[in-house]
């Protein structure tokens, strides 16, 4: 990815005259466009439009991605999503089948037993099959790209944060979890550097034990440490709430989830009648929606800086839907250009359609807000601590001696 | 604000119970120091206040405890917070998010306050802790100080009335702890916030406190004014130790206090010279290391020092958090990384780099006690722990225990190491290194957790080690322990070592690691009570 100059200051909205300060955008806003994204991909296998929405993602990751330790992981995608293009391009190499008139070069073909009949190994490559695993692989590396894009944009904490009330518990079990595991990961490391302390080897059985159980000793410490601190900080805190209506809640949410199973087995199932399957569904949700709700509002707490849907956020969710809109109807109205024929070769094609897509979906890069950067918002000093010791450090001279002692 | 009627603790273990009877108020505005042994149930008293006594810890409570009102009996420890809030000894292991902003939220959203007032209130909080710099940041990279404050300020934003600081200071360095306890003064001054405060360094806390609460360990607390509890209590620290040798009353509790008293027992000592340990005659060189080179991702921990360690000297290693010392003390073991220089230690099989040795041979010529001793011990009782050491070395059977007996003497061998006090932990495992009977011993921050008295078991422990002939090197954060123990006193910073010479040379250059007595006794180079009560008795029995 080349280095981009990107425009980090207050830039004035376009058209509207009012200053657009830098801001974090909705999380929520990001996932619906890179999903938007993600369903224009899947719907076709022409390269043109996946290497466009590939470099449209790009586009808006560099210009509207914090510095946060996470914005930096859509290169890792990117890696991700050449390698498996290049896994599915060698898999029809190697199990190549040999369809195709125009033969690329010739391996040699190993021949392989009579109850393997069916499979090839090696043999002739022709244009048309690495081009068919081009195309494949190309579109879910699009898709995959699409999600990293996301995950590069918007902190997943955040979204986490932003789940319904009923489904805090959850929410806040995650985001133990994941504050958990690196600890853990710490305290695996030390425990294993203690462990050499003693002349003793880190594999193996007895190996294991030694580490697992401080391990394990640790993390249970730890989990006490912070049940304790979350309590003692009103984790839980519940408005009180009659038996019968907790009874009401429950019976609500196990309802409406059995429904939803049942509504789901009947619309996929063809031979069951058809009027179970999409209302009981709906019916189902219905239930499930009501009973969280119910059981959210037990829970008072109140959310500090919340993320809030404003035009902007509804302008990038917007592009996400329209470009996946766009595409599907570009399929609806003439599929041959999305799924271009490997055989006989042609050259791909680019539709006006598929074309407004892709510019519905590279608007963000300047319809969101600039991302606010951390690290330039931080003042130059050093913090306290450092500067009071600091001093220490300039009052203890090494060379001086006092005279009291001789 | 706190009170205590008839307060009976007792743990379903079926032991002593560790509050039995009491019965105490703490009045609105207080500072209240919560002092006695490890073990003593300093933790069981704090956590009384707010509930997690018994709700949360299991148990039984006898008699009330009310706090503003609140019965803790009708009311857990959620339903109290935004009376009362707690900060625990590991600041780190109690944190819910991960940036200080939210974390400094997060009780707030809890009580359900609304969105104007929980920004105003996080925006006061960073200014009154000083910590606005470092909003945005990662709480698992900010420095102990740092996070210690953070967690101070995360319970203050709901405006508790109530503040209570299980061994806010015990991991911090001696700046560090000063603007931790900067803090918390300025808390009860400015805000009228009552405090209660558990702590193993009185010397540090005591002048601060307008009362005293000491747990003798068999159930009572003893109240009252801290120079009035502290007169009939041994576990003092030296400034009150030198006031009872000198024979002031009111005992000091404040350097100033004690240095207005002293004018009289400076001319007493001016003709005197504090006695020091005589210098050993050209002691052998037991470790050498050269151009040390520890390196962790994005920092540089240790940047090139030189380290020459002596048979029979006793070496303190200090210099604030992160300042490269149990970067230093692995990079010289050989366990831990080490990307340039080399180490030589002259041991019984003449000069060898530990680093080139398999572990199980490493650990005979440089021994390491790592900064929790627990992760060395995985066995279930003391005697398996014992046993394994003598098979891992290739000893007799007993070197161990005997080793442990001379360390902790009396130690059950049926006891899980888990249930073992913290000074009796860091004994089973320095026993479990010196099975392997190495020259150079290094202990990493060994003191954390230990009471006066442990401490001065320790500090005659680690003195038999050097008089058998080993170089010991302890990092600590501890002026005192230093003062009374090291022969020799070597500061780190950012990586270097900035100051190397004997302790009074160096402690006595700085305000920040001078001990107590050494204030008080200023220009005059007295460190411990024991040199002066030493010249005085000197000067006494000619008379």
């Amino acid at each position: 990815m080349a280095e981009v100059t990107v425009d980090r200051g207050p830039t004035t909205g376009a058209g509207r005259g009012m200053v657009r300060l830098p801001r974090a955008l909705h999380p929520g806003a990001w996932w619906l466009w890179a999903l938007g994204l993600a369903t224009a991909a899947s719907h076709t296998t022409n390269p043109l439009p996946l290497a466009l929405l590939v470099a449209v993602a790009a586009l808006v990751v560099v210009r509207r991605r914090g510095d946060a330790p996470w914005a930096l992981a859509f290169r890792m995608y990117v890696w991700l999503g050449a390698v498996i293009v290049a896994m599915r391009v060698v898999f029809r190499v190697v199990f190549g089948g040999g369809q195709g008139e125009h033969v690329l070069l010739r391996l040699p073909e190993i021949p392989l037993p009579e109850w393997a009949a069916g499979i090839r190994l090696f043999g002739p490559v022709a244009a048309e099959q690495v081009l068919g695993g081009l195309y494949d692989g190309l579109r879910l590396a699009t898709m995959l790209i699409c999600l990293g894009a996301a995950n590069a944009l918007a902190n997943p904490k955040r979204l986490l944060k932003a789940v319904p009330g009923a489904l805090y518990a959850v929410g806040t079990a995650v985001v133990v979890a994941l504050s958990v595991a690196p600890q853990v990961v710490e305290s695996v490391l030390r425990v294993r550097r203690a462990r050499r302390l003693r002349g003793a080897p880190g594999r193996g059985m007895r190996a294991l034990r030694a580490i697992a159980l401080p391990v394990l000793a640790d993390a249970l410490d730890r989990s006490l440490a912070l049940a304790a601190s979350m309590d003692s900080r009103g984790y839980g805190r519940t408005a009180a709430v009659p038996a019968g209506q907790r009874a009401v809640t429950g019976a609500l949410v196990l309802g409406g989830l059995v429904g939803v199973c049942a509504g789901t087995y009947g619309l996929l199932d063809a031979t069951g009648p058809d009027r179970l399957g999409l209302p009981m569904l709906l019916a189902g949700l219905a239930a499930a929606v009501a009973g969280m709700l119910l059981a959210g509002r037990r829970i008072r707490r109140s959310r500090y800086r919340p993320d809030r849907w404003r035009p902007a956020e509804l302008l990038v969710a917007g592009c996400g839907v329209t470009a996946a809109a766009l595409t599907m109807l570009a399929g609806a109205v003439d599929p041959e250009p999305l799924y271009p024929p490997v055989s006989p070769l042609t050259w791909p094609e680019l539709t006006p359609l598929v074309l407004l897509a892709v510019a519905a979906a590279a608007l963000p890069a300047w319809l969101a807000p600039p991302p606010p950067l951390t690290r330039t918002a931080r003042p130059p000093s050093a913090p306290t601590g450092v500067t009071a010791a600091e001093a220490v450090r300039a009052a203890v001279p090494p060379t001086r001696v006092p005279g009291g002692r001789a | 604000m706190i009170r205590f009627d008839r307060v009976t603790v007792r743990y379903p273990d079926n032991g002593p119970a560790p509050l039995r009877d009491v019965t105490l108020r703490v009045e609105e505005g207080e500072l209240c120091l919560v002092a006695g042994r490890t073990g003593a149930g300093k933790s069981t008293l704090l956590r009384a206040i707010n509930g997690l006594v018994p709700h949360f810890t299991g148990g039984t409570l006898h008699g009330t405890v009310t706090v503003d009102g609140r019965d803790t009996r009708t009311h857990p420890p959620r339903d109290l917070a935004d009376v009362v809030g707690v900060v625990g000894q590991d600041p780190l292991s109690g944190f819910v998010t991960d940036t200080v902003e939210e974390e400094l939220a997060y009780g707030m959203e809890q009580l359900a306050l609304p969105p104007t007032v929980m920004r105003k209130r996080v925006e006061e909080t960073l200014d009154l802790l000083g910590i606005a710099d470092l909003r945005n940041r990662p709480l698992r990279t900010l420095s102990g100080g740092q996070q210690q404050r953070v967690a101070i300020g995360a319970v203050l934003t709901t405006h508790p009335r109530v503040l209570v600081l299980d061994e806010p200071t015990s991991a911090l360095d001696p700046t560090a702890a000063e603007d931790v306890l900067a803090t918390i003064t300025r808390l009860v001054h400015d805000l009228g916030v009552t405090v209660v405060l558990a702590e193993h360094r009185l010397e540090r806390v005591v002048q601060y406190a307008d009362r005293l609460l000491y747990l003798p360990g068999d159930g009572r607390v003893v109240d009252g004014p801290p120079a009035e509890v502290l007169a009939d209590v041994n576990l003092v620290p030296p400034l009150v130790e030198l006031g009872r040798l000198a024979g002031w009353t009111p005992l000091p509790l404040s350097v100033r206090d004690a240095r207005r008293q002293a004018t009289e027992l400076r001319q007493r000592l001016a003709r005197a010279t504090p006695s020091w340990p005589p210098p050993a005659t050209e002691p052998a060189t037991a470790l050498s290391a050269r151009r040390i080179v520890v390196r962790h991702p994005g920092t540089v921990a240790v940047a090139g020092v030189d380290l020459d360690l002596h048979t029979g000297q006793i070496v303190a290693l200090m210099g604030r958090n992160g300042s490269g010392k149990s970067s230093l003390l692995w990079a010289v073991q050989g366990s831990g990384p080490r990307q340039g220089g080399a180490v030589t230690v002259f041991g019984p099989t003449g000069a060898v780099d530990p680093r080139r040795l398999p572990a199980h041979q490493a650990r005979r010529h440089v021994g390491l006690v790592p900064q929790t001793p627990g992760d060395l011990l995985y066995l279930e009782t003391v005697d398996a722990e014992c046993h394994q050491a003598d098979r891992e070395t290739g000893v007799p059977a007993g070197t161990c225990r005997a080793l442990l007996d001379q360390l902790a003497p009396g130690l059950p061998g049926d006891r899980h190491p888990r249930d073992l006090s913290e000074g009796q932990r860091l004994a089973l495992a320095l026993a479990v290194q010196l099975t392997a009977a190495p020259p150079v011993v290094l202990l990493d921050e060994p003191t954390r957790g230990l009471d006066y008295d442990a401490k001065r078991r320790f500090a005659s422990l680690v003195r038999g080690l050097a008089a058998a002939g080993r170089s010991v090197v302890v990092a600590t954060h501890d002026v005192e322990l230093v003062a009374a123990l090291a022969d020799r006193v070597i500061v780190m910073a950012e990586g270097e070592i900035v100051a190397d010479g004997a302790t009074a040379e160096v402690m006595l250059a700085s305000p920040a690691f001078a001990p107590q007595v050494a204030k008080v006794l200023a220009p005059a180079p007295w460190l411990t009570v024991e040199q002066v009560a030493a010249a005085l008795g000197a000067a006494r029995e000619p008379a």
